[in-house]
């Protein structure tokens, strides 16, 4: 099981849901990915993509100035 | 042998008429999945994010409510890049301000196109309503957007499927015509009929479109850019930057972005590297950040703008810490620009159509 981080500080949403979106296309079923935004937008967007898609998010919170989500990437996940 | 289940991508805009469109084909026993196009203009997310008044409602990003108020999957596809040869060449023109909607429209049916062909899908469902837009859903437009993006009768548009001619799907059996809509015009009336006996509420209804180009200030700001620069052309962070804060062009080559609160700020902030940028020292104000070569007597009058904005606009001298870009921070004691100085003229978002029709004929 990998386990990546994505940064996507700076970028304002959707930008972080299509980062995301692009690198768990590139990952297996039960791999995890860590994402850092700063959009405070993507602590929700991030998770609802995550429902719709199929992936299971572990972890989502702020930290400082800081939204991390911490995501199961669940099966097809083909993009 | 049963019929295979049909697949069909759904242009997925976050607005209501989308969202009926892909939920009337979704009860017909069709597999829909959503695409999303992030263009750079959406109306989407960020100014949301941005301004911190926006904060105390909840920020959703529309499309993906809607996804999920259907249980679809969305694909959300960033086409900040391709999309600048539809915005600055559009081969049909523009709307009422910058909104290119004809180009549009086909050049997000093409890409939908592309990805229906790659994931093994069979149509593309629209949410577009004869009549309800004044360019780009008309009955003489609508078999453009269908001929120039390559996708001919594989496109349906089920809110006015019954005004229209039938379909591959609808010829097919793929869908049932007579269980398709005849809606047209401005009204909004069936759709939202259609969204009570759907129990959809709280959905998103855009008043002028799906982006800001529709939007007359925000235009005059990306026209004001354009003639400013001498040239067509941006990137991200140019159109991102245009909507945030009051733009100010106090002189030709000279232009300020003015922070309106905090959020603004904390965005602007982040492009401190990037630009001379000001702010006022001995009393509470915004960042400002400087568009153009700015030489002294610029700073000297950028400084008693920022001035003008801060907390210190009625006292006699105001302290402000001017940082060049690429050079040594400076501090300048100004007089705040008196109001009645802060010409009219100078707001690039009241700027009107003359610069608009000028920068469109490009
Ligand atoms: S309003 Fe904007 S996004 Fe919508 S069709 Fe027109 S140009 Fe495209």
């Amino acid at each position: 099981m990998a386990r990546a981080v994505l940064d996507a500080r700076n970028l304002l949403c959707p930008l972080p849901v299509i980062r995301t979106q692009d690198r768990i296309a590139r990952m297996a079923p039960g791999d995890v990915l860590e994402v850092r935004a700063t959009d405070p937008g993507a602590l929700n967007d991030i998770p609802a993509w995550c429902r719709v898609s199929g992936h299971r998010v572990l972890e989502a919170r702020e930290e400082g100035r800081e939204v991390v989500v911490v995501i199961e990437v669940g099966d097809g996940a083909d993009g | 042998m049963a019929e295979k289940q049909r697949k069909a991508v759904a242009l997925i805009s976050g607005g209501l008429d989308s969202m009926l469109a892909a939920r009337v084909v979704m009860d017909q026993g069709v597999h829909v999945e959503g695409i999303n196009f992030f263009t750079g203009f959406c109306v989407e997310g960020h100014t949301h994010a941005i301004r911190r008044r926006d904060r105390a409602r909840p920020k959703r990003n529309n499309a993906l409510w809607v996804a999920e108020q259907l249980g679809i999957r969305l694909h959300i596809v960033d086409i900040v890049e391709e999309y600048k040869q539809v915005l600055l060449h559009p081969r049909h023109g523009y709307g009422q301000n910058l909104n290119p909607c004809l180009d549009c429209k086909t050049f997000m049916v093409r890409k939908a196109y592309e990805w229906m062909r790659e994931h093994g899908f069979d149509f593309i469902v629209t949410g577009e309503v004869l009549g309800q837009r004044p360019m780009s859903q008309r009955r003489d437009t609508f078999p453009v957007v269908a001929r120039e993006s390559g996708v001919g009768d594989l496109l349906l548009r089920p809110l006015s499927a019954k005004l229209l001619p039938p379909t591959r799907p609808e010829r097919e059996g793929w869908v049932d015509r007579e269980r398709l809509y005849g809606f047209h015009g401005r009204t909004r009336k069936p759709q939202m009929a259609l969204a009570a006996r759907y129990g959809f509420r709280d959905y998103a209804q855009p008043a002028g479109g799906c982006c800001f180009l529709t939007d007359e200030q925000y235009a005059a700001k990306l026209a004001d850019l354009w003639s400013a620069r001498g040239r067509r052309d941006y990137d991200l962070d140019d159109i991102l930057l245009l909507k945030v804060g009051r733009h100010l062009r106090p002189r030709p080559h000279l232009k300020l972005i003015v922070a309106r609160e905090e959020g603004e700020n904390r965005f602007l902030e982040g492009y401190r590297r990037r630009y001379t940028h000001l702010r006022t020292v001995s009393h509470p104000g915004p960042l400002v950040l400087v568009d153009g070569e700015a030489d002294d007597e610029d700073l000297e009058l950028a400084a008693r703008i920022a001035a003008r904005f801060s907390k210190g606009r009625a006292a006699p001298e105001v302290e402000v810490e001017a940082v060049p870009l690429g050079g040594e921070p400076r501090r300048l004691r100004v007089r705040p620009l008196p109001a009645s100085e802060v010409r009219p003229e100078w707001y690039v978002e009241r700027r009107g159509a003359g610069l608009l029709r000028r920068a469109a004929a490009g």
